[in-house]
């Protein structure tokens, strides 16, 4: 733990440690999934003056095949949020069990996250070592906070906008404009960020690169353990738990059915990135 | 003779012309005019020619069945200079038909038109003249079927020139090759395809003799005339305009509103329940209404219009085409008495809070929509925000990175160097 062993095993390490269940890798699919559908049939109207735009509608089987889909891709996405909730409420309420609001298994933003987060951009710039992680870092939370608030904010406007007669009758009709300028703005955020920001915090970045396979596979090594998460690591070994979450390594099957799906996104997500930049740099 | 019969036909017009009014007096005078049977003596034998071998020769049932010929109209009645020759056969070059001694008005009337103008003014020879539409020896009424000016024919026959990118071209016709425009017209069609005696041709919008340039006010195509004109067909949207913000603008004399071809073009006419038109037409609405337009494209009308479908509203579907009012008139789509029926005509459940939706919201616009302004400003804000953030964020790790890396590089680099000096 003093520096050495830079080499990066991607796959064949001989210990592995479980960081997510089976139902949140699912879940996860189902996200990405989800997004990717929602992205490409929802970008078109918010560029419609691009010839792309024109285009990739027309892909998808005009306006209103479009619309279908995204409104099925949001039912998914919904759906999953929902179950995201309920396993959260399961834990908290029947299981009683308050590490989902405090501590280091818990999403909640705390004040290491602060320091750690002043601590890493101190490292970037050379004047600090880098900060000892738990099991959520601080960017991880922004990440899982920004597709929060994105599914509360889009999702309750999209809601809106899908089913406006209904929604008339709860609120005045300028609230349409409104719902219409958020939904579109905020689904920029999302889109920009993921495709840029956590694609780059997960996958592109130079120790990564190309892929962190971890959310299809839902292990780590015990070399990423201890470099990426030394104190989730240190905290384990103190209290004896590490054994618990000890794990062979995921059968190869998984590994190239996340390869194939994380690389998709991935590109995927790059070339709309393009072409919005494109079309706001023009 | 053929050129005679063809090309010179005006002037075998206009004697014939001339000669029916001498027609009594000519019958005392001395020599005696002669008959039709003798010009047919030699213009109806195909071997007779002139000096230079062309043929003068022309068919004499098709004068017989011309109206002139019915008419019983004798050679010399146009050719009126023959009346009086006495020497057969006679000289090659004779006077010109003068169809004027007999049809004065219509001629009249031609002078006041564009084509005399491009004769006189501009020396284009090429400018039709009576006999390039009426034909000369074989003219028919215009109510036969068979006659070049007959309602199913008239499209061909002003095609001969301006169907005729060449003619077009030498005579400098500024509005191009119309026949082409026009055939594949909501007019056209009805009178090419389906061969509808009510679907106008040519004539019926710009008359017959008197045609006349569209700057000219006494036209029927100029401006302020152009509803009158197409109200003699369509005669309830003419009702409509004329009292509309439009029609009532025009009316008034202002040189901006639009007249119908404004919206409608004057030649590529299109049926208005046709995609494409339906999408055009709201760029045509944005020359004037520019501000409305890029509202509407920021909303979700306007952004599937611009996608290329049609199936939601564009300009005509909430305001309304030739019933256009101010939002502040009653009589308005969008007035506040009728905009949820308009809205209702898509949304079955449009209630008044419904029809509060604006559906040409503007963000930048503060004093319309305040909420929304200040709205669009967080929102701006949060992007910028949380893109500079991690885009910092992003660059300095990236950078860290990538040192790190080459370091690492490096420092592998050297200790296999050390290694192998070591051995």
């Amino acid at each position: 733990m003093t520096g050495q062993m830079p080499t990066h095993a991607d796959v064949v390490p001989h210990t592995h440690y479980r960081r997510f269940d089976r139902a949140d890798r699912l879940l996860h699919g189902c996200l990405m999934f989800s997004f990717l559908g929602l992205a490409f049939t929802g970008l078109p109207l918010l560029f419609s003056h691009e010839v792309w735009a024109a285009s990739l509608a027309r892909f998808f089987g005009g306006f209103q095949s479009a619309g279908t889909i995204h409104r099925f891709c949001a039912v998914v996405m919904m759906t999953v949020f929902v179950i995201h909730l309920s396993r959260i409420s399961q834990r908290l309420f029947r299981q009683k069990d308050l590490s989902v609001l405090w501590g280091p298994g818990s999403m909640v933003p705390q004040p290491r996250d602060f320091f750690e987060l002043v601590a890493h951009v101190r490292w970037f710039v050379g004047l600090g070592p880098q900060p000892k992680f738990d099991h959520f870092t601080y960017w991880e939370k922004f990440d899982y906070w920004a597709v929060f608030w994105g599914m509360g904010i889009i999702g309750g406007s999209g809601l809106v906008l899908w089913f406006p007669e209904v929604f008339a009758h709860l609120l005045p009709g300028w609230m349409f404009n409104i719902a219409m300028l958020i939904h579109g703005e905020e689904a920029l955020l999302a889109v920009g960020f993921i495709f840029t920001i956590h694609f780059f915090n997960g996958h592109l970045r130079p120790e990564k690169f190309p892929m962190d396979s971890v959310i299809f596979t839902g292990r780590i090594t015990l070399t990423e353990m201890e470099e990426e998460r030394p104190d989730e690591y240190e905290r384990l070994v103190r209290m004896g738990r590490i054994d618990e979450y000890a794990s062979a390594a995921a059968p190869p099957w998984v590994y190239r059915v996340g390869r194939t799906a994380g690389g998709l996104a991935v590109a995927f997500g790059l070339v709309m990135v393009a072409l919005i930049l494109f079309a706001v740099l023009k | 003779m053929t050129r005679l019969a063809s090309r010179c036909c005006h002037a075998v017009l206009v004697l014939a012309a001339t000669a029916s009014v001498a027609l009594a007096g000519a019958q005392q005078a001395a020599p005696k005019p002669p008959a039709n049977d003798d010009c047919l003596a030699c213009h109806s034998d195909p071997s007779a020619a002139r000096a230079d071998g062309r043929t003068v020769a022309l068919k004499p049932e098709s004068f017989a069945e011309s109206i002139h010929g019915m008419g019983g109209l004798a050679c010399v009645d146009c050719h009126a200079d023959l009346a009086k020759a006495a020497e057969f056969p006679h000289a090659g070059k004779l006077a010109p038909a003068q169809c004027v001694t007999c049809h004065d008005k219509a001629v009249a009337a031609y002078d006041t038109g564009v084509h005399a103008e491009a004769r006189r003014a501009g020396g284009n020879l090429s400018a039709a003249m009576c006999a390039d539409c009426h034909g000369s020896h074989d003219i028919k009424p215009s109510s036969e079927p068979a006659s070049r000016t007959h309602h199913s024919r008239l499209l061909e026959t002003c095609g001969r020139c301006h169907g005729n990118d060449e003619i077009i071209k030498r005579g400098k016709i500024a509005i191009g090759n119309v026949v082409d425009l026009f055939r594949d017209s909501i007019h056209g069609k009805a009178l090419i395809k389906s061969g509808l005696s009510v679907a106008p041709t040519c004539s019926d919008c710009h008359g017959s003799h008197d045609i006349r340039r569209k700057t000219d006010p006494a036209s029927r195509v100029f401006r302020k005339t152009i509803p009158d004109t197409c109200s003699t067909c369509h005669e309830g949207i003419g009702r409509q305009y004329w009292v509309s913000v439009h029609g009532a603008q025009v009316a008034k004399g202002s040189p901006l509103a639009p007249v119908c071809s404004s919206c409608h073009t004057a030649h590529d006419i299109r049926r208005s329940d046709v995609e494409g038109w339906k999408l055009e037409v709201i760029t045509e609405c944005g020359t004037c209404h520019e501000q409305s337009l890029n509202t509407y494209r920021d909303t979700f009308h306007g952004q599937v219009t611009a996608l290329g479908f049609a199936r939601v509203a564009s300009c005509a579907d909430c305001h309304g085409s030739h019933n256009v009012f101010p939002k502040a008139d009653a009589r308005s789509t969008v007035s506040d008495v009728n905009r949820v029926a308009t809205c209702k005509k898509c949304h079955d459940g449009a209630t008044p809070s419904f029809a509060r939706y604006d559906p040409h919201g503007d963000p930048e616009n503060r004093s319309r929509d305040p909420l929304l302004f200040y709205t669009s400003q967080f929102m701006k804000m949060l992007l910028l925000g949380v893109f500079s953030f991690f885009g910092i964020h992003t660059a300095l790790w990236l950078g860290r990175g990538m040192q790190l890396q080459t370091a690492e590089r490096l420092r592998r680099r050297k200790d296999k160097g050390s290694t192998e000096d070591g051995e």
